[in-house]
């Protein structure tokens, strides 16, 4: 009976160092399922891998054999001895790997949950193995499955809804003061990664002049062609206030460099334009009291900080729906799977009750002592008794309210009649 | 007719559970379920009105009842115009209850019938109810979206965005539709107060005659001015000019129906009970 069968290690199992010696890039995935597919335990295989998981997924029917036989390929395939991975390899099968399957390619199993990628690239491996024809039947099944419950756990709760990053949601909060942010004047103080991030997700969002002021002119120059922008001499800072509208301070000094009267000062050349400061300099940049000035507004690192933990409460909540969801597939899938055993058991049993009858009637009456009519009686009597006889079996076997393990029922079955040979 | 005047209330307070829903499950089929609600409302709304004056054949403005009534009626209309330009989707919190609120005072109001006087059939006292009382409607939803910005705006000076950080739209797009809803009701209250003037010259000779309406009026048309004075000349926006519209707004309630209820004048037939 084939079984699902998942192998895998991910960052919550494997440090940096191991993950790396194992990662496949794509092409050494296509390598890989081919090889694997190869091996005679396998029947079906997909095979993904990012900056942190790789998964095998495959099905066999010979557990044991396929379980060792894979690691065994990915220890020679990466070279690397098979006791350095094997205790952060966990193995799951069938109901267990369906539902890693699910919640990783749903973003529940991500570092950062909710992130929107690795579907992706869960897709990407799946077209790969379908070209390859290394998924079949059950895979093709489970992974149509898989992306549809990814499909709905991101519409139907928010689990990608928030910022969960800085740079993010110093985005999402301008946007709720300037609605569109389409042309407006941005001015970057200082360099940073963090603050050169918020400015590439702010020319993401199509706005419009980039200024950047450095202590040392030439950086800012470097960085100015870096988004496109115009570089400015520090002490200008104060002058383009009345112009700018976001700004984006990350220096490394330990005053501040914009105060309340800079700010306060140009309120009415500004015409009460709002206008937005993201301090992520540690020592501040901007002064506090800033925030309280009409329209204008101040976040530093920790208000930030502070939004992503909210939101970050929130997609772990939203998570919880997203497993009620997965769980409810997993029984969906287990049924359809189950379902897959009742036929050929259904017609196995069969099959040997009529071997049984004919042998029966060839020993009892040898072809020559019975008329025509007579064998026609009889095989017509032996046919109705295996229908009386199969159909209370089938019916139970094929019914859906089966309450106890599915499975279970078919392999008493099939061990009662003697099915497997 | 009777079951038409039950059913519109009934259809807005409908209206206004599904915003509330809306407000705390953030399901958007819930807004729309709240605004086909609300546009069913209007249309019987629309109906009781159209019915009223083919009717009467004069504006249904003749008691306190028809001119709740109207205000009402006005202010959905206004509210739908201001959805469907600015798609504002939790502005039926305030405008749906409101107009609910409303139409239940409507109800439970005594029906008497209006003296038909001559005066209700002028061109001018038309013009100038309908006018007056779009201006009013336009106003009220500034009012309603000033308080909308006031809670956006603290949401984010404080930095708390639990709540109404989430279910608000952005601070710009609040203040421009306020300012839209204010240049709408000044415009309208000024082409009121001239169809006011005109219908008073043609009735009682004269265009001013120190009515406390007609004072009140005053005050509220500068109160409005100096608004949009302010903004025009130095950009006065956002907390100030919310605030403002909701002062404004108090001020207009209290032209409305203070003025009527507390002080004498001609207008007092219109809120006769």
């Amino acid at each position: 009976m084939s079984e699902i069968v998942l192998l895998g290690i991910n960052h919550n199992t494997a440090p940096v160092e191991i993950r790396e010696c194992i990662a496949f890039s794509p092409e050494e995935s296509t390598l890989a399922m081919q090889a694997l597919h190869r091996k005679a335990a396998i029947d079906e295989i997909i095979l993904f891998s990012t900056c942190n998981r790789v998964e095998v997924l495959l099905v066999t029917k010979n557990k044991p054999h396929a379980i060792s036989e894979t690691k065994q390929f990915i220890a020679e395939f990466n070279k690397i001895p098979i006791e350095q991975f094997e205790d952060a390899l966990y193995i799951h099968v069938n109901e267990e790997a369906v539902r890693h399957i699910f919640r990783v390619a749903s973003s529940l199993d991500s570092m950062v949950i909710g992130e929107p990628q690795i579907l992706g690239q869960v897709k990407e491996a799946y077209r790969t193995a379908t070209m390859l024809k290394t998924s079949g039947l059950i895979l093709n099944r489970l992974l149509h499955r898989t992306f549809f419950v990814a499909k709905r756990i991101r519409s139907e709760t928010g689990i990608g809804d928030r910022a969960v990053s800085i740079s993010y949601a110093a985005v999402e909060l301008a946007k709720k003061i300037f609605g569109i942010l389409e042309d407006k004047k941005v001015l970057l103080i200082g360099a940073g990664e963090m603050a050169e991030l918020a400015v590439e997700h702010l020319i993401r969002n199509k706005v419009g002049d980039i200024l950047v002021a450095n202590r040392t002119f030439e950086n800012g120059i470097e960085l100015a062609k870096q988004f496109s922008g115009k570089a400015i001499r520090f002490e200008e800072i104060g002058d383009c206030l009345d112009s700018v509208d976001i700004i984006i301070s990350s220096t490394g000094a330990t005053d501040f460099i914009i105060t309340r009267n800079d700010v306060k000062k140009v309120i009415r050349s500004r015409r009460n334009r709002p206008i937005f400061f993201i301090d992520i300099a540690v020592p501040r940049d901007i002064d506090p009291e800033v925030n309280w000035l009409t329209n204008s507004y101040v976040y530093d690192i920790d208000d930030l900080k502070g939004v992503i933990d909210e939101n970050i409460e929130d997609r772990q909540r939203e998570a919880r729906k997203g497993e009620r969801i997965v769980d409810e597939a997993v029984i969906h899938f287990r049924d359809w799977y189950d379902g897959l055993d009742v036929v050929p058991t259904i017609i196995a049993l069969r099959e040997k009750l009529e071997d049984i009858a004919t042998a029966e009637i060839n020993r009892s009456f040898p072809s020559d002592k019975l008329s025509g009519q007579q064998a026609d009686a009889i095989q017509k009597m032996t046919q109705s008794i295996i229908n009386k006889i199969l159909h209370d079996p089938t019916v139970f076997l094929k019914k859906n309210g089966i309450h106890d393990d599915k499975s279970l029922c078919i392999d008493i079955v099939r061990k009662l009649f003697k099915l497997d040979k | 007719m009777e079951s038409v005047n039950s059913v519109t209330p009934f259809l807005y307070m409908l209206s206004a559970a599904g915003y509330f829903t809306y407000l705390f499950l953030q399901k958007s089929y819930l807004q729309r379920i709240g605004y086909v609600l609300f546009f069913a409302g209007f249309v019987c709304h629309t109906a009781i009105i159209v019915f009223g004056f083919v009717e009467s054949g004069h504006v249904p403005a003749g008691n306190l009842r028809e001119t709740l009534c109207m205000a009402a009626w006005a202010m959905a209309g206004v509210f739908l115009m201001i959805q469907y330009r600015f798609n504002i989707k939790i502005l039926g919190i305030y405008a749906a209850p409101f107009i609910a609120l409303m139409m239940l005072i409507v109800v439970q109001l005594p029906d008497a019938p209006a003296q038909t006087k001559t005066i209700f059939k002028s061109f001018w006292l038309v013009s100038h109810v309908v006018i007056i009382f779009i201006g009013e409607a336009a106003f009220a939803l500034a009012c309603g979206i000033g308080i909308l910005y006031l809670l956006q705006e603290n949401a984010i000076k404080t930095k708390r965005h639990r709540f109404f950080f989430r279910r608000l739209p952005s601070l710009d797009l609040l203040d421009s539709a306020g300012y839209v809803c204010i240049i709408i009701g000044f415009t309208m209250l000024t082409l009121g107060l001239i169809t006011g003037f005109v219908y008073a010259k043609s009735i009682w000779g004269r265009f001013w005659s120190w009515d406390p309406k007609e004072v009140w009026s005053g005050i509220t048309w500068l109160f409005y001015a100096a608004l949009l004075h302010e903004r025009l000349a130095v950009g006065w926006r956002g907390r100030r000019s919310a605030i403002m519209a909701i002062i404004g707004f108090g001020v207009l309630i209290f032209t409305f129906l203070g003025v009527n209820l507390l002080l004498e004048g001609h207008h007092k037939d219109f809120t006769k009970l």
